[in-house]
């Protein structure tokens, strides 16, 4: 579990986050959410260490990740896994050698058990028989599941991807997605997913935190993001005509009621 | 205050880059690594660069001994000295600024702008000793090799141009080498060397690690890697003449 508790940062006048709160579970995925420049980018750099927040606490298991040493860091960052926004990979390195990198440096594994290890977790993400490509060779979608592989390599408790749908079509950010959600419940980790992809909300929230401004604006489930009347929230997910009409589909279904008096003659004209 | 800022942050990456590796393995590979990169992949133009330095040397030192007072062996004495102390250190030393201090700085600028280097932070690996120190030690361990290949090259370059042009015959230029020959100056050259390859090194690692933006940033970095690199081994040249000569 993570606990993020009244965080702050600012970089010199400007206050990019501005006392966030937020409790994040083991085996679900819990997502930040916001328009561009509204500090989720930030708030998980915060989490990972990336930055140093001004103010406030992380907590790891109950342990202030912000006060810990170098070295005390340096042990819970051996539990944290990230997929970046673009990969990420290293360019010079195969597939293989890239995942298996963390095995390199943190474990005292023969070769064959290491080479088995990322065999298994190269399976786990689709991608057989890529070993031996460099990241230039992979596609948009391939590299993001190399980066996925590599981050869940060592077995972390912690996983954290930075807008892991960006770039890529509808149909393979969905397995993407889909993915991430599998192996949070497979492995039990807590895992944080930085996005403004409205498909990633509905298909793996299980908790979500919208961010507006560099606040904390609203805070729930998939379910509950349907029926929430806040008004940003709406204006941000249900942009879209047709977003809006899919919300309003959802909660014909869960309440057999049309918000707003409509009907859905209307909808379908 | 910039100036100052930069240096603060250059002497905090220095001081950060100690710290106790995570898989002493792993770090002796990328040093071994980095010392392929910097020595092989600079041995070729040092070589071109040497052989026809020295060449040149012996040309233009007989062009202007023309007096038949001086011995021809003289030429084969001023171009050794020339070589030892100034062309093989410093000359060799603003080129290899130019070919491993904008590769440095490229591959770390790329690092970072592509989060590689926060990939590697994130898995608990110090970036800088991990990234920054190999190559810094690297350069320590092959630039000055380099020097005392250039030095050697450098020479025969110069018995070479003298022997082909006919103006020193072979054994009289091989008698002039050995006329008056300080060790010390040897010495010298190495200290230059020393002194150039920790600025090559630490000053691209720098511009290439704090590199903040995209592509253009890169550049822009590699570029005032390689500038103000040169301009440090000038100034450190001058210096080192003053101090130690």
């Amino acid at each position: 579990m993570i606990e993020v508790k009244n965080i702050k940062k600012s970089f010199g006048d400007k206050t990019v986050i501005e006392d966030v709160s937020a409790v994040m579970k083991a085996g679900q995925c819990n997502l930040i959410i916001g328009s561009s420049g509204s500090g989720k980018t930030v708030l998980m750099k915060c989490m990972v260490g990336l930055f140093v927040p001004d103010d406030g606490e992380i907590l790891y298991n109950g342990e202030n990740f912000t006060t810990m040493s170098r070295n005390e860091k340096t042990e819970i960052r051996k539990q944290i896994g990230m997929l970046f926004q673009g990969s990420a990979l290293f360019d010079s390195l195969t597939v293989q050698e890239n995942v298996m990198f963390p095995l390199n440096m943190f474990t005292t594994w023969p070769y064959k058990k290491k080479l088995e290890r990322v065999n298994e977790v190269l399976d786990r993400v689709n991608l057989e028989d890529t070993n031996k490509k460099f990241p230039a060779e992979l596609s948009g979608g391939m590299k993001k599941r190399v980066g996925i592989a590599r981050a869940i390599v060592l077995n972390p408790k912690y996983l954290f991807c930075d807008e892991p749908n960006s770039g890529l079509d509808p149909q393979t950010a969905l397995v993407i997605d889909r993915l991430i959600k599998e192996i949070t419940l497979e492995y039990n980790i807590t895992t944080v997913v930085n996005t403004h992809d409205m498909n990633s909300v509905m298909e793996v929230g299980n908790y979500i935190l919208y961010m507006y401004q560099g606040r904390k604006e609203w805070e729930g489930s998939n379910k509950e993001i349907i029926f929430s009347k806040n008004q940003r929230l709406n204006e941000f997910i249900f942009a879209s005509d047709f977003l809006k009409d899919a919300k309003e589909m959802r909660m014909l279904e869960e309440t057999g009621k049309m918000p707003n008096d409509r009907n859905i003659d209307d909808m379908i004209k | 205050m910039t100036i100052f800022s930069d240096i603060g942050q250059y002497l905090l990456m220095l001081r950060g880059m100690f710290s106790r590796p995570e898989n002493a393995k792993m770090y002796w590979k990328e040093f071994i690594h980095q010392c392929s990169e910097i020595g092989i992949g600079s041995l070729g133009i040092v070589i071109i660069i040497s052989i026809f330095m020295g060449a040149v040397s012996t040309v233009q030192t007989a062009y202007q001994l023309v007096s038949p007072l001086i011995p021809l062996s003289v030429i084969a004495q001023v171009v050794r000295d020339t070589v030892i102390l100034e062309f093989a250190p410093t000359l060799v030393c603003i080129v290899l600024a130019g070919v491993v201090g904008s590769k440095i700085a490229s591959e770390l600028g790329n690092m970072r702008v592509s989060e590689q280097i926060d990939a590697l932070e994130i898995m608990g690996i110090n970036t800088k000793t991990y990234l920054v120190l190999p190559k810094i030690v690297a350069a320590l361990v092959v630039i000055p090799m380099l020097v005392i290949i250039a030095g050697v090259l450098g020479i025969w370059g110069g018995r070479l141009a003298g022997s082909m042009t006919g103006i020193v015959p072979p054994a009289t230029f091989d008698q002039g080498l050995l006329e008056s020959f300080a060790p010390y100056n040897v010495v010298f050259a190495l200290y230059k060397a020393y002194t150039f390859a920790f600025i090559i090194s630490s000053i691209s690692a720098f511009f290439g690690y704090y590199v903040k933006g995209g592509a253009l940033e890169i550049g822009r970095a590699s570029t005032k890697a390689v500038v103000i690199s040169c301009i440090l081994i000038l100034f450190a040249d001058y210096i080192l003449a003053a101090l130690l000569l």
